[in-house]
């Protein structure tokens, strides 16, 4: 955004200045993402799922009775049938098991949250720092990235994934880094290193190696600024695809986990619930529009911070 | 023109970089992009030595050899700025090569590229300074301030915290001036620094570079294809082409009495602003030959006007002295 702002002088102190300069850039770009829209649609259902998971420790230990309202253990004495419709004690009724399903949606939204968030931050440190290797060195340090980034591309994810949680117990904390590894060292890490490839051609490049930079400098102070824009971007993506597959996973039954969105649907697919919707509507759709909810959100956000980082995508 | 005689800043010898052509870089190959062959010259302290060639022919490569952005394939770069004793460039790695690159910097073509687009004008003039780890950091801002300053940016304040795309092309070349002059080299390379710059602002840049390399003692390498700006600048200079120099010396000599047919060629391609004077014609047939792997012969003989048969059988001819310290590379002149 090439909005023309008065010179700023160094009248405080440098780090002011440049706290001042962040937030100038920081309320450019928010303009950017807002004039695209959709965006700001995914963040406010980001941030009401984000308030959901907030208040959930709250409620369990303020109004919600433990006994009744644990989202694993917990059972619904008052119902005499399970599962039961909403109703004001249970204002998105009980699952086949007697447990309170809104319980279950809050806690399960915080792991949804921390898993999404894992993935995406080790899927970005990983695939920025691999794109930008692979782009500086060039040769066979290049060679030898992107081969296995070959390697990475063509396992088929949910498979793989599938296998390993049959080898080894696979809870929230793997599941991430495993998603963030393949991800990292596979797709994202090849997008951003032909972005990387653009910027390390570049005569600042050469003025920081006559400088005197060595590679760890340039890379971190000239490479990685540059990729940030791109690589927050498919950190948003692989929020979305991380959750998306620990749904798959759970509804499989496959993740060694307590409680998520997926295996509530795998806990009304066990009951035999799963195909009479029109009579346990309440058992199906909050966990299934949670899903595609967040994801869809996720995805929105990073469209528009696709809009923000590429002006020519921008609307005049 | 060397400054006492003594030891020049520079000395390059037989300086080479041949370009492998080979689809796979597992495979050796047989195939090399000559671009730069056996040059040899001199930059004395504080003297402006200029490189002028057509597009091709090697110059900014030789600028990028010299401050070691690339290795050379074989030859000598000597550097003595009398602080320490000489040492040879083209083998220096690790520790003194970092303290190398205190006393040798460069000025890139386009300013519109050189400078990051997410760095302010002080992230990119104390870059310098931070990795060399030079000073604390009010000295470093101290001296940023102080060389904003010299480079005509003022007040020097306002300019500190803009970002390039806040700049026209003059100040932001100025800031890389800044840049490069800001731990005090005693040797720059200039490549075409004023070829991408409004014609309005040329002068000014110019002067600016002469003024400063006056004030701190600084040898250019001034790579150009304009005449008019080397004959401006430099006190000496070399022709270039196809990786080879042809013919080297004083500016004034060499632009008045060409020797070389190249060189002659070259003059003579420059517009005379006057619209009577009848120029010479071009004498010169084709265009460049091509780099990969030139044939064992003059490297001007496809296009020369006066070869001859000798010139056709025999080597690349050597750097002779054809009139008091003008040489030239041709048998037959």
């Amino acid at each position: 955004m090439d909005v023309q702002r008065a010179p700023r002088s160094v009248d405080h102190s440098l780090w002011r200045t440049r706290l001042g300069l962040a937030a100038d850039r920081l309320r450019e770009n928010w303009a950017a993402f807002v004039r695209a829209r959709v965006g700001v649609i995914g963040l406010a259902v980001i941030i009401f799922y984000a308030l959901l998971a907030a208040a959930h420790p709250v409620l369990m230990s303020t109004v919600w009775d433990e006994s009744i309202y644990d989202p694993v253990v917990g059972y619904s004495f008052d119902e005499t049938r399970q599962p039961a419709p909403p109703s004001l004690r249970h204002p998105l009724g009980t699952d086949p098991l007697g447990r309170d399903i809104l319980s279950q949606l809050m806690f399960s939204a915080r792991s949804e949250f921390m898993l999404g968030l894992l993935a995406a931050v080790v899927t970005v440190c990983i695939g920025t720092m691999v794109g930008a290797a692979a782009a500086y060195f060039g040769g066979i340090v290049d060679t030898i990235l992107m081969r296995l980034a070959d390697i990475m591309i063509m396992m088929p994810g949910i498979s793989v994934l599938i296998v390993l949680s049959a080898l080894i117990g696979v809870e929230h904390l793997e599941l991430g880094l495993i998603i963030g590894v393949l991800s990292g060292f596979g797709g994202t890490g090849v997008v951003l290193k032909s972005q990387a490839l653009s910027v390390v051609v570049k005569p600042y490049i050469q003025a920081a190696r006559v400088a005197g930079g060595g590679p760890l400098h340039i890379i971190l102070v000239h490479v990685v600024p540059n990729l940030l824009p791109l690589s927050f971007l498919y950190m948003m993506f692989t929020v979305t695809s991380a959750i998306f597959s620990e749904a798959v996973l759970s509804f499989l039954g496959l993740l060694d986990i307590r409680m998520s969105w997926g295996l509530m649907i795998h806990t009304t697919e066990s009951a035999g619930y799963l195909t009479q919707v029109t009579e346990a509507w309440w058992l199906i759709f909050p966990a299934s529009l949670s899903i595609t909810l967040l994801c869809s959100s996720f995805y929105l956000v990073g469209r528009s911070l696709d809009e923000v980082v590429n002006p020519r995508l921008r609307r005049a | 023109m060397q400054t006492d005689g003594s030891r020049p800043l520079l000395r390059v010898d037989g300086l080479s970089k041949r370009f492998p052509v080979s689809p796979v870089w597992y495979r050796r190959s047989n195939s090399f992009v000559h671009a730069v062959d056996g040059v040899s010259f001199e930059v004395a302290r504080g003297e402006s030595f200029g490189l002028v060639g057509e597009s091709g022919c090697g110059k900014t490569t030789t600028g990028k050899l010299l401050v070691r952005l690339m290795d050379p394939t074989c030859g000598r770069i000597v550097f003595d700025d009398g602080d320490e004793g000489p040492v040879d460039v083209s083998t220096l790695k690790g520790k003194p090569l970092k303290r190398f690159r205190r006393k040798a910097q460069m000025i890139f073509q386009d300013p519109y590229e050189s400078m990051n687009p997410r760095r302010t004008v002080f992230d990119t003039i104390v870059e310098p300074l931070k990795v060399q780890r030079m000073g604390s950091h009010l000295d470093r801002l101290d001296r940023v301030l102080r060389m904003l300053g010299l480079v005509g940016l003022t007040p020097a304040r306002t300019f500190l915290f803009r970002y390039p795309h806040e700049l026209s092309g003059g100040q932001r070349q100025r800031v890389a001036i800044a840049r490069a002059m800001v731990i005090e080299p005693s040797f720059v390379v200039a490549d075409e620094p004023i070829s991408m710059l409004d014609v309005s602002v040329r002068a000014g840049v110019m002067r600016l570079m002469e003024d400063l390399a006056a004030r701190l003692e600084i040898g250019y390498l001034y790579i150009t294809h304009d005449l008019a700006a080397a004959r401006h600048t430099c006190s000496r200079i070399a022709v270039m082409y196809l990786g080879k120099i042809v013919e080297i010396g004083e500016t004034e000599t060499v632009l008045q009495s060409p020797k070389h047919p190249y060189t002659q060629a070259l003059l003579s391609a420059v517009p005379v602003p006057d619209p009577t004077v009848t120029r010479p014609p071009v004498r010169i047939r084709g265009g460049v030959s091509p780099s990969l792997d030139p044939p064992a012969r003059c490297r001007f003989y496809d296009r020369c006007p006066i070869a001859d048969d000798f010139c056709r059988d025999n080597e690349h001819p050597p750097l002779q002295d054809k009139s008091s310290g003008q040489m030239a590379s041709c048998y037959r002149v």
